[in-house]
């Protein structure tokens, strides 16, 4: 299928999301759209797979021109798309889930699922998808997940296949996986549309790049370019990608985790016997495929979560099962995985976020009443040192982008008195100037003498800021390794093959 | 943008979408239009005048002058029987005389406004932080036994009886609070659910202290308690031969409105309180301890409503009986739609309840006037709260639709 876009705008009251853009994709092709958060990427999906209606511009699909009124209307003309968080019933079976929607039937309306299941086997052969028609999603590894996504679009007769941040949620072998299944399909003449802020997957996919900034079209560029050229073009100026820090200072343990059991929310053991050690002027940096007990622990470390078993000492002191706010008095500076669900009250003002857990501490209170101009003056200053562009200190933080959010976040964490610091998807979501300028925040702790621990599935994230890498799998620590180590090695660990299990 | 060029003409605009004032008077201007169709429509002269269009005793504009006159004059007495009747103003205005008559109808609004200001205040410091006291009414009823109590049974002079009697009605309502509130805390056990079945607990012990203890009237058969003292009385402001029922209970209000807003915009607790009505998942990251919060909203709100319970008793009545606050009178009820009408704001609060109060008091002068039942007040009461838990509706119907929807979210958020 050749899809061509021309002029295509679309703006919301004052913010144009899209403005004239064009595209072409090729049968046959990857086409990768590149372009930071925010830069109109998913309006633009959105525009094609017929969810929004666009306010200017055509798109022409082989040589007619044509817009979907709804999603249902693009699956039939041929247009897949494989959204970031699967659009699949747990409980349901491969085949059930590939069928939903466009179930085939017998006579009196009967579900055929013979026929269902030979589609599968079919189309699975035909692309090299292997997955076994009657598995339960829920038991399948989220790579699989992905490919049952992925045959369904094929099962729809898909010739256009959208893929939206596909690689998020995989370990660096079920990113290769996927890669290969692309450029199958790509083989076998269909389109393909990969869109991503991540430098590294682009070059090894496309075989065509555009790159999109602030809801416009910045130009095209090849797989050869390199990465700090691709970057500067998605974000407009000069970036440095490597974290530059010198090596690390490292005293004392900080932070001594010992045996630690905490379950999760179904009463599993998410967290299974984990010790671990955070030096002061050190920066551990855990990694590990999301879902494999990362955030259980950090809750349990931060007071939100119970230990079953097991002790966590900070600077000598037991914190375990204490609550957050003696965790965090005794000086604990945490990052939340979700910033907004656990880090940031939405509806209220920037200044009273950056105030949130130290209300009552001097100046910001005197016996019980706030002193707002003590409040303020704070905000104006962190606002100032750590560049949060936001139009007032007293406008709602909904109101800021999700980069300028998470330095809120960052900012109230490290404008008080540490002794440990802890970011979990410190940059989840940030473009890359954020980036930057979080992961310079956070080696800038460390060469102060606090002890850093990063929770991160971003593997380049982990290597280029740990000192020390731990990697964890199924509640378990599977190696703690030196950031020099091969990204195939630290895949293995990520997906539970040790040492011991060679053997 | 186009709003730039027309700056003044775009203030406006900005105005009108961003207020959540604007969307509140339209939509009583609504809930004033619902009412009058339920006047047309139940009016027999004004149905009749319309039929007649089909007939040869009628034409549209005597049916339409019907209507106007009807509904003109339902809504004209509501008003000169709530707020204030001009020509009898001017009158008094003028000649100095009849202050007492001109001055009634603003008195009365003010009367029923003064506990229901206390109670929804209490009531929307509860939804602000996130819960719902559904249990405001029998926090009432037992700041109104122990203040009746406190008022009739002991005997002091007024300075030290009428606080006394004050904070005797507090401590009911804390008392009454404080069982969902360490319920909620320590159990988990919905409020919702607590708060209402303690309703009828309170009012069963209500019964049985008016009819089997000693604060029940003496020498009297009947439901009603002993008579508070005058010492711990709210006594007219105006004096007892003003004629005018408004009491000092308006300053007592007035206290709460100012401590409400000193509390929710400048005590550290407030500030708790807040951010766990906001986001509770941040509130526990943050360090804000849960239970303490919970419990603190109880007692608050507890207080609150038992304030407005006694102040009830002190400034209307002066005694209470089997009926006390109990039914249609509750104001821990219409408390809870009042704090949803102010948007859990004091400020807004305060002019919900003179609405609603002025709503009642004119709604009894209407029905004097025109024959039209009370009801239709509440009819009105009801179609104004729900056009302000509409906003998208008010907007669509008044074309002030923006796409910063979001300015105006719901006041609560459903049974957390």
């Amino acid at each position: 299928m050749r899809l061509e876009l021309r002029g295509v705008t679309k703006r919301f009251d004052s913010l144009t999301a899209n403005d004239g853009i064009d595209l072409i994709v090729e049968p046959g092709q990857i086409h990768c759209l590149l372009g930071e958060n925010g830069a109109g990427k998913s309006t633009l999906m959105n525009l094609i797979f017929g969810l929004i209606r666009p306010d200017e511009g055509q798109m022409i699909i082989d040589g007619e021109p044509v817009w979907f009124a709804n999603s249902g209307e693009a699956v039939r003309r041929g247009i897949g798309m494989v959204h970031q968080h699967f659009m699949l019933v747990p409980v349901f079976t491969v085949a059930e889930n590939v069928v939903l929607g466009f179930e085939p039937t017998k006579s009196l309306d009967r579900l055929d699922y013979a026929k269902a299941r030979e589609d599968i086997r079919r189309v699975s052969k035909e692309f090299g998808l292997e997955v076994d028609p009657d598995a339960v999603i829920e038991e399948l590894p989220v790579g699989l997940q992905q490919r049952v996504e992925i045959l369904k679009a094929l099962d729809h007769d898909a010739e256009l296949l959208i893929l939206d941040e596909p690689t998020a949620v995989l370990t660096p072998q079920e990113i290769d996986s996927l890669m290969g299944i692309m450029r199958s399909l790509a083989d076998a003449g269909k389109s393909i549309l990969f869109i991503t802020h991540k430098l590294k997957e682009v070059k090894e996919a496309a075989d065509v790049i555009t790159v999109i900034r602030q809801g416009r079209v910045v130009g095209t560029a090849q797989p050869t370019d390199s990465e700090e050229a691709l970057a500067s073009m998605m974000v407009g100026r000069e970036v440095i990608l490597t974290v530059e820090k010198g090596s690390s200072q490292a005293g004392d343990d900080v932070l001594a985790i010992r045996d630690l059991v905490v379950r999760d929310d179904r009463g599993l053991a998410a967290v299974n016997g984990v010790s671990l050690d955070v030096r002061a002027g050190e920066i551990l940096a855990l990694a590990g495929v999301q879902g494999n007990g990362q955030t259980e622990l950090v809750e349990a470390l931060a007071g939100m979560r119970a230990v079953e078993s097991g002790t966590i000492t900070l600077r000598g002191r037991d914190i375990t099962n204490k609550s957050p706010r003696e965790i965090l008095d005794a000086g604990l500076g945490h990052v939340p995985e979700d910033r907004q669900r656990n880090g940031l009250v939405l509806s209220m003002s920037v200044a009273d976020n950056l105030v949130l857990n130290t209300p009552r501490r001097a100046p910001f209170a005197r016996r019980g009443t706030r002193n707002l101009a003590a409040v303020r003056s704070n905000a104006e200053h962190v606002v100032k040192d750590f560049d949060i562009r936001a139009t007032s200190i007293n406008e709602p933080v909904s109101s800021l982008s999700g980069g300028n959010q998470q330095k809120v976040i960052v900012a109230r964490e490290l404008s008080r008195p540490l002794s440990f610091f802890m970011a979990s998807q410190p940059t989840r979501g940030l473009d890359v100037g954020s980036i930057e300028y979080v992961h310079k925040q956070i080696v800038r702790q460390r060469d102060e003498g606090i002890g850093v621990l990063i929770v991160s599935s971003e593997l380049d994230e982990v290597m280029s800021l740990g000192d020390r890498i731990a990697v964890m799998h199924q509640g378990r620590i599977t190696g703690v390794v030196d950031p020099s180590t091969s990204r195939e090695a630290i895949g293995l660990l990520m997906a539970g093959v040790t040492e011991e299990a060679h053997a | 943008m186009p709003e730039r060029t027309f700056a003044p003409f775009a203030a406006w605009t900005r105005f009108v979408r961003r207020s959540p004032l604007v969307v509140t008077f339209f939509a009583m201007v609504l809930g004033l239009l619902v009412g009058a169709f339920i006047i047309i429509v139940t009016t027999p002269t004004v149905l009749d005048a319309w039929r007649g269009i089909f007939h040869s005793w009628g034409s549209p504009g005597h049916a339409l002058k019907v209507t106007f006159d009807n509904v003109g004059a339902a809504y004209r007495s509501m008003f000169t029987g709530s707020i204030v009747d001009p020509p009898q103003f001017w009158h008094s205005l003028t000649t100095g005389h009849n202050w007492s008559l001109s001055l009634t109808p603003i008195s009365e609004t003010l009367t029923y406004a003064t506990p229901l200001i206390i109670a929804s205040i209490g009531v929307g410091i509860a939804f602000q932080t996130g819960i719902f006291n559904i249990g405001a009414n029998g926090q009432a009823v037992l700041g109104g036994i122990l203040g009746t109590a406190v008022g009739s049974m002991i005997h002091m002079p007024t300075v030290i009886h009428l606080p006394f009697t004050l904070v005797a009605g507090i401590v009911g309502g804390v008392v009454a609070g404080s069982v969902p509130g360490v319920l909620k805390a320590y159990t988990g056990a919905h409020e919702v659910i607590v708060t209402i079945m303690f309703n009828y607990v309170i009012y069963a012990f209500l019964i049985y202290v008016l009819l089997s203890t000693s604060l029940q009237q003496p020498n009297q058969q009947n439901v009603i308690s002993r008579t508070i003292d005058p010492s711990a009385q709210l006594a007219p402001i105006f004096g007892a031969s003003s004629g005018l029922r408004v009491s000092w209970g308006v300053v007592v209000a007035a206290l709460v409105v100012v401590f409400a807003w000193w509390f929710l915009e400048r005590s550290s607790l407030g500030f708790d309180f807040r951010v766990t009505g906001a986001n509770p998942n941040a509130a526990r990251a943050s360090g804000i301890n849960a239970r303490v919060v919970i419990v603190m909203v109880f007692l608050i709100s507890g207080g609150l409503a038992g304030l407005a319970g006694v102040v009830q008793a002190q400034s209307t009545t002066h005694f209470i009986d089997g009926g006390f606050l109990i039914g249609n009178a509750g104001i821990g009820f219409t408390a809870i739609t009042v704090a949803l009408l102010g948007r859990n704001k004091p400020i807004g609060i305060v002019w919900g309840s003179l609405l609603f109060a002025a709503l009642g008091v004119g709604g009894r002068a209407m029905q004097a006037a025109t024959g039209i039942p009370l009801d239709l007040a509440t009819v009105i009461q009801s179609a104004v709260v729900l056009f302000v838990a509409t906003p998208v509706l008010v907007k669509e119907v008044f074309r002030l639709r923006s796409t910063h929807s979001a300015t105006l979210e719901l006041a609560t958020k459903g049974w957390g």
